[in-house]
């Protein structure tokens, strides 16, 4: 008998338009799952119990019509804290914002994904104000690795990596400002994406650093992702950098090949400074792509300082006047930083944003002659809760800033990329490999995830929590 | 400059008094590492030839 509670968003969305199983059940499977372990996971900061519970109802409703609630018909999903929800005070994983008044409506890929007939059960833990690459969280405790849970989710989205490995919902939402949504993706053992700049709305989330944000979904199958990307794509001008592109639906087709695809593993940077496990994964990936060409990603590490000190400068823009007011109730490492970032000169910020037009025509030109890049996603499998420094690259260096240090040139120039999960033979925990493409060009990077996934290279299984939690 | 001739704690001193921003100890240590691995970090950004025409990323449309 099918365990609706951990099953796919594909799997259920079908089961309930066939009337298999009515939403009502998948979303008291999902209540119970979060009721039983989420106080050993510590995903959840709120579960809209009651709304999650209506909205079923009205699937139910619609299915008993005759009617289609829609593509992800009674997927129960959830949102990081920084998604405005209805009735709700959008935390964005701080202490200082539990005094916000409720969000008066949902954020904008809310609004779509229920559109399309999913169901939103909670808001979930997140680095405090997204300045953060572990899932720690001073003021909820931290979201822990359903897959071992005395190490780190990976964040920001920490809370979105956890609840999806759990099992507690198929299908969370991220944010990725320097790899947000790709490091819990590579710790939990997760498919992420980090759709193109300027690809979904923002509208209704609560920002960090507005030139280099984005949103995207978290899954335990391409399809899912592929799914709730095709819901939730589209223009929305109370986003001002939302494209207006009217790209099709991606469509996955079973059994298709990769020919005719340039695949390239990306060299330099992206062969240094990690653990032998991240480029393992790398290799493996290559290896099962046929990849035969290394290329040089040059002045890589330009672009992560770049991107280290535009979010720094933008970062401490956002938080000044709080950084005044409420400095003693940040998380002391996130309030450090900030008030570092306020100091940081003009000058290089605008020789930081120079850079960025500079290296994205650089890639540009790279993807002329290529349509993938694969690399790693974090240097290392998940670092243990607490761990505060790691050695890479023969340095004792921080965790927290280091954990997205191959992410961080990527999201800096916007390009799309899914996480793929790998696990190497003999380690309890998985890592990810990035399948990065040309800006706008999600479609090749879930067709390759696809594939990787069908042939067996790839897979995100539900933790077993029976296990890891007693 | 290199990376060691520079006083982070007396750039944090006169920069949190020149922004209005919160002087409190404790909070001295993190902030000078900070500027440090941001100096550090920085360096050969700073260094890289560009154009006077190179123009920053930020597109305004009016």
């Amino acid at each position: 008998m099918t365990d609706w509670s951990i099953a796919t968003a594909t799997d259920v969305a079908a089961a309930v338009r066939s009337g298999l199983v009515s939403a009502r059940s998948v979303v008291d499977g999902c209540l119970g799952r979060i009721d039983t372990y989420d106080k050993s996971i510590g995903a959840f900061t709120k579960v809209t119990r009651e709304r999650a519970l209506a909205r079923a109802a009205e699937i139910d409703s619609q299915i008993t019509r005759g009617e289609d609630p829609g593509p992800l018909a009674g997927v129960p999903f959830a949102v990081k804290n920084l998604f405005d929800v209805e009735g709700v005070p959008t935390l964005a994983g701080s202490k200082i914002n539990r005094d916000r008044a409720p969000a008066i409506k949902d954020a904008v890929l809310i609004e779509r994904l229920e559109a399309a007939g999913a169901i939103l059960v909670g808001a979930l833990n997140m680095g405090e104000y997204a300045y953060d690459f572990t899932g720690e969280n001073i003021h909820e405790g931290p979201s822990r690795n359903p897959h071992a849970i005395n190490h780190l989710a990976g964040g920001s989205s920490g809370g979105s990596g956890a609840a999806t490995a759990a099992g507690f919902v198929p299908l969370t939402l991220g944010s990725d400002t320097n790899g947000s949504i790709r490091v819990p993706s590579s710790l939990c053992g997760l498919f992420g994406l980090k759709p193109t700049y300027g690809r979904l709305s923002r509208s209704g989330t609560f920002p960090f650093v507005a030139s280099l944000d984005h949103l995207g979904p978290l899954a335990r199958s391409v399809s899912d992702l592929t799914l709730s990307y095709n819901a939730m794509f589209g223009a929305d001008a109370s986003d001002p950098v939302c494209t207006e592109r009217s790209d099709p639906p991606v469509a996955l087709v079973p059994g298709a090949n990769l020919d005719g695809l340039r695949i390239a593993k990306a060299g330099g940077y992206f062969e240094q400074g990690g653990h032998a496990e991240a480029f393992e994964a790398v290799a493996r990936i290559c290896s099962a792509l046929q990849v035969d060409q290394t290329r040089d990603v040059k002045n890589a590490a330009l672009a992560r300082a770049s991107a280290y000190l535009i979010t720094m400068a933008e970062g401490a823009s956002l938080h000044l006047d709080r950084l005044k007011t409420r400095h003693a109730d940040y998380d002391p490492d996130v309030r450090d930083r900030l008030l570092a970032g306020a100091m940081i000169p003009g000058a290089w910020v605008t020789k930081a944003q120079k850079f960025r037009a500079f290296f994205r025509a650089q890639m540009l030109a790279l993807f002329e002659e290529l349509d993938v890049l694969v690399a790693p996603v974090t240097p290392c499998v998940a670092p243990q809760i607490g761990q505060k420094t790691f050695v890479l690259g023969g340095k004792e260096l921080p965790v927290r800033p280091n954990l997205g240090l191959f992410t961080q040139p990527i999201s800096f120039i916007g390009l799309p990329v899914v996480s793929v999960p790998v696990w190497l033979d003999g380690s309890k925990l998985p890592i990810g490999v990035q399948i990065i493409t040309a800006p706008w060009r999600e479609d090749l990077a879930l067709r390759v995830a696809a594939w990787l996934e069908e042939n067996g290279h790839v897979v995100a299984p539900v933790a077993d929590l029976e296990r890891k939690t007693t | 400059m290199s990376q060691d001739d520079f006083d982070a704690d007396a750039i944090a001193n006169s920069m949190l008094a020149f922004l209005d921003l919160p002087d409190e100890p404790s909070y001295r240590p993190g902030i000078v590492t900070h500027l440090v691995a941001a100096r550090g970090i920085a360096a050969e950004l700073l260094t890289f030839p560009m154009d006077d025409e190179a123009e920053p990323a930020p597109v305004f449309k009016s």
